[in-house]
């Protein structure tokens, strides 16, 4: 089996099996994480790039973790190490990557659009890694994997994706991903924060956090982005806390059974209570371990080995 | 001895909007128009040949007036110059064309303006009518010497694409432009409003997750404007209306006898945001593709006349300007070659008659800056396009003249193109083996 395609460039563009298969193949990379020899021989002598142009630890190195695991050549790019400074377009970059024969490029940049322009312009597999506000498939893919492992039926499961989702590329990909899977998603946040037309994507818009928590199967936290304070999107972080962080009392309004996500890092006190992190740091753990199966499974899918 | 140059283009359908409307012949003679009837009878030409243009099945209209172009020099002549942008204005059918004054230097005192005209009296292509900037350096600060720029020929002032903020600003150049009596142009644009923005705010922006312009940042400057205009008296001219909101401002001001004038772009009422979807850098411009009911209220307001003009905001930007990020390319697109198509299938759609398509590229833009040009009258400048508006051609930027490639329209199917474009009486543009030369 392999995707008919030849990027990850967003969940959008993905029919609803494209997303099983990836998370069908996925169990079985989650496997090989397990081992005591974490690794498998299925990329052998295929080459990864990780081109990042916005600072990343967690994604960088679960690709970078995934890739090895499946013996292909990693390759790490950043911008202030690369040409990229000296005025060369992304596209001339890459296609210098290319021509040392680069198999699969993973791109982070913090234009939309980025990977879709890369992917055009290059023979190499392009897996976008977040591209400005617009998607992060493989953060959506393994937030879907791990839901799956502790909820099981996607159809009916009623999400709340909670804070700023206008600038959120990983609230635009879990919104694509969910409702495609029959879920019901809820956002939940200032209308500051939520984009234009929300509603039109089949999502319910929420103001008060209280209404769009109550019932819900799983809650999705988004990381507050401190500096977007004095930008008029919210008064003080001491206002939007009040309002929108998730308290214990706030997530007893849930299911009792309600899984809490983020997709880190976590603001303690700010969007998530340090009482309510803790107590989920199984799951956020959980979300992390995951990334690293999601991710080969892409790579492996993309690379078309068998 | 003077010599004296005649043309007659012969066996067409003359369309000079308020005039003329039916078969016709047109003798142009010394680049002046002489006589427009039917069978005219070629004079005795005193020394010379006198050049015949068969126009039968053909369309024979005034040279078109673009009130809205870029033609980037100086300071962007690797994007077009001035001979390249009127050389695609006349493949286009303009004779005439307004360049915006954001230049590098800007076009904000006289010998910039005398520059522009200059190197378009060198070109010999279309004629230049510059727009004068409204502050210095467009800064949006102190106005710059009006008059000195009039004096020097610009027809009009604006600091497009960067409009003035400042609303006390705009309203004392307003003022002081009445002494001239010069249009002032704006694009309307409250940057507060726009900030970081690169498409229309929208359902589209929110799925490929751009930052959004609204609406309401070109309609709060509409109104503003408006307003400044009642307050002072001013001729004001609102440049590329976007937006239903915009178009139902102006339809009430004009109800209610403001002197005020608009324009809208082929590409705003042919062309929804859908372009942008794949992250198309050609379907990039300011203001943004809106939706398809602001397309539909641009079709209301060039139908009943809240929009006077069609102009084509010109945009010429390298393909390597082009050739990025679509957040850091910049806005614009190439117009001149495609206006008349674009144009001609409002009149298929059933928006427009004809001779009303035909006003809103040549009297009505002349009207609104008060340019001797856009007519057949006799007497006028003998700027004449010759248009077979059958035929079919696929759009291919290669062939353009502009130096510039940047169209959202490449690849499309047009119907209607120029034929022929005679300027002051000369033949400056023919397309294919229309035009025969014969003695008589």
């Amino acid at each position: 089996m392999s995707l008919k395609r030849k990027d990850l460039i967003g969940i959008a563009p993905l029919d609803p099996d494209e997303i099983r298969l990836i998370l069908e193949t996925a169990d079985s990379f989650k496997e090989v994480s397990g081992r005591e020899i974490k690794k498998v021989p299925a990329l052998r002598g295929k080459t990864v790039v990780n081109f990042f142009f916005e600072p990343s630890t967690r994604t960088r190195t679960s690709f970078e973790l995934a890739a090895k695991r499946l013996s292909a050549d990693v390759i790490n790019f950043s911008p202030s190490a690369s040409s990229v400074v000296k005025g060369e377009t992304l596209l001339d970059t890459a296609r210098n990557i290319e021509a040392m024969q680069a198999d699969i490029i993973v791109l982070r940049h913090q234009a939309a659009g980025a990977a879709e322009t890369l992917a055009r312009g290059v023979r190499a597999s392009v897996i976008n890694a977040g591209d400005g506000w617009h998607e992060h498939p493989t953060q959506a893919l393994l937030d879907l994997f791990t839901l799956r492992e502790k909820k099981r039926e996607f159809n009916g499961l009623r999400v709340a994706i909670v804070g700023d989702l206008a600038h959120s590329r990983v609230a635009r990909s879990n919104i694509y991903a969910l409702t495609k899977l029959g879920a019901e998603v809820r956002a939940a946040g200032p209308p500051t924060m939520i984009p234009y037309g929300l509603d039109k994507l089949g999502v319910r818009i929420f103001y008060k956090l209280e209404e769009a928590l109550r019932g819900v199967d799983v809650i999705m936290m988004l990381r507050l982005q401190l500096e977007r304070q004095g930008r008029a999107l919210f008064p003080t972080i001491r206002e939007y806390s009040n309002l929108y962080s998730l308290t214990a009392d706030r997530l007893k309004l849930a299911d009792s059974q309600a899984l809490v996500m983020h997709p880190g890092p976590i603001n303690r006190g700010v969007e998530i209570a340090p009482d309510v992190a803790d107590s989920l740091s199984s799951v956020i753990l959980d979300q992390a371990a995951n990334g690293v199966a999601v991710r080969m499974a892409v790579l492996y899918l993309l690379s078309g080995a068998s | 001895m003077n010599q004296s140059t005649i043309v007659v283009i012969r066996g067409g359908h003359v369309i000079d909007p308020g005039r003329v409307n039916g078969p016709a012949d047109v003798l142009i003679e010394d680049g002046k128009i002489v006589a427009v009837g039917r069978d005219l009878a070629v004079p005795a030409c005193r020394g010379g040949v006198p050049t015949i243009i068969d126009a039968t099945g053909k369309l024979v209209l005034p040279g078109f007036v673009d009130l809205h172009v870029h033609l980037r020099e100086p300071g962007y002549e690797y994007k077009e110059t001035v001979k390249t942008g009127t050389a695609s204005a006349v493949a286009g059918g303009f004779t005439s064309v307004c360049c915006m004054p954001n230049t590098n230097p800007i076009n904000d005192n006289q010998a910039v303006t005398e520059f522009i005209r200059d190197q378009a009296r060198a070109a010999g292509q279309a004629t230049v009518f510059p727009i004068g900037a409204i502050t210095k350096g467009s800064e949006g600060k102190e106005l710059a010497e009006i008059g000195e720029l009039r004096d020097a020929g610009c027809v009009a002032i604006s600091d497009d694409g960067r409009p003035v903020m400042n609303s006390h600003v705009m309203r004392r150049a307003m003022e002081y432009a009445l002494a001239f009596d010069l249009p002032v142009v704006d694009h309307c644009e409250d940057l507060y409003l726009s900030e970081g923005g690169c498409m229309n705010e929208g359902v589209v922006s929110t799925q490929l997750g751009l930052p959004g312009i609204p609406a309401a940042a070109e309609e709060v400057m509409v109104a503003r404007d408006l307003a400044l205009a009642e307050l002072t008296g001013a001729r004001l001219h609102l440049a590329h209306l976007s937006t239903a909101g915009s178009v139902r401002l102006v339809r009430d001001a004009k109800a209610r006898g403001l002197r005020v004038t608009a324009e809208a772009c082929p590409h705003h009422f042919a062309l929804t945001e859908e372009a942008v979807r794949g992250f198309n850098t050609h379907a990039k411009m300011n203001p943004p593709l809106r939706t398809w009911s602001d397309v539909q209220a641009l079709k209301d307001g060039l139908r009943d006349g809240t929009i006077d003009a069609i102009a084509t905001d010109h945009a010429p930007h390298a393909v390597q300007d082009k050739q990025c990020e679509f957040v850091d390319a910049p806005f614009g697109v190439v117009g001149l070659e495609t206006a008349l198509p674009l144009t001609l299938a409002l009149v298929d759609e059933g928006i427009l008659p004809l001779e009303a398509a035909v006003a809103k590229l040549t009297s009505e833009p002349a009207r609104a800056f008060r340019l001797s040009k856009g007519s057949l009258a006799l007497g006028a400048d003998a700027d004449v396009v010759v248009v077979d508006p059958q035929e079919t051609w696929a759009v291919d930027p290669e062939q353009f003249f502009s130096k510039s490639r940047n169209t959202p329209f490449a690849g499309w199917k047009m119907k209607g193109r120029v034929r022929v474009t005679v300027m002051g009486g000369r033949v400056l543009y023919e397309a294919g083996a229309a035009r025969a030369r014969i003695s008589p």
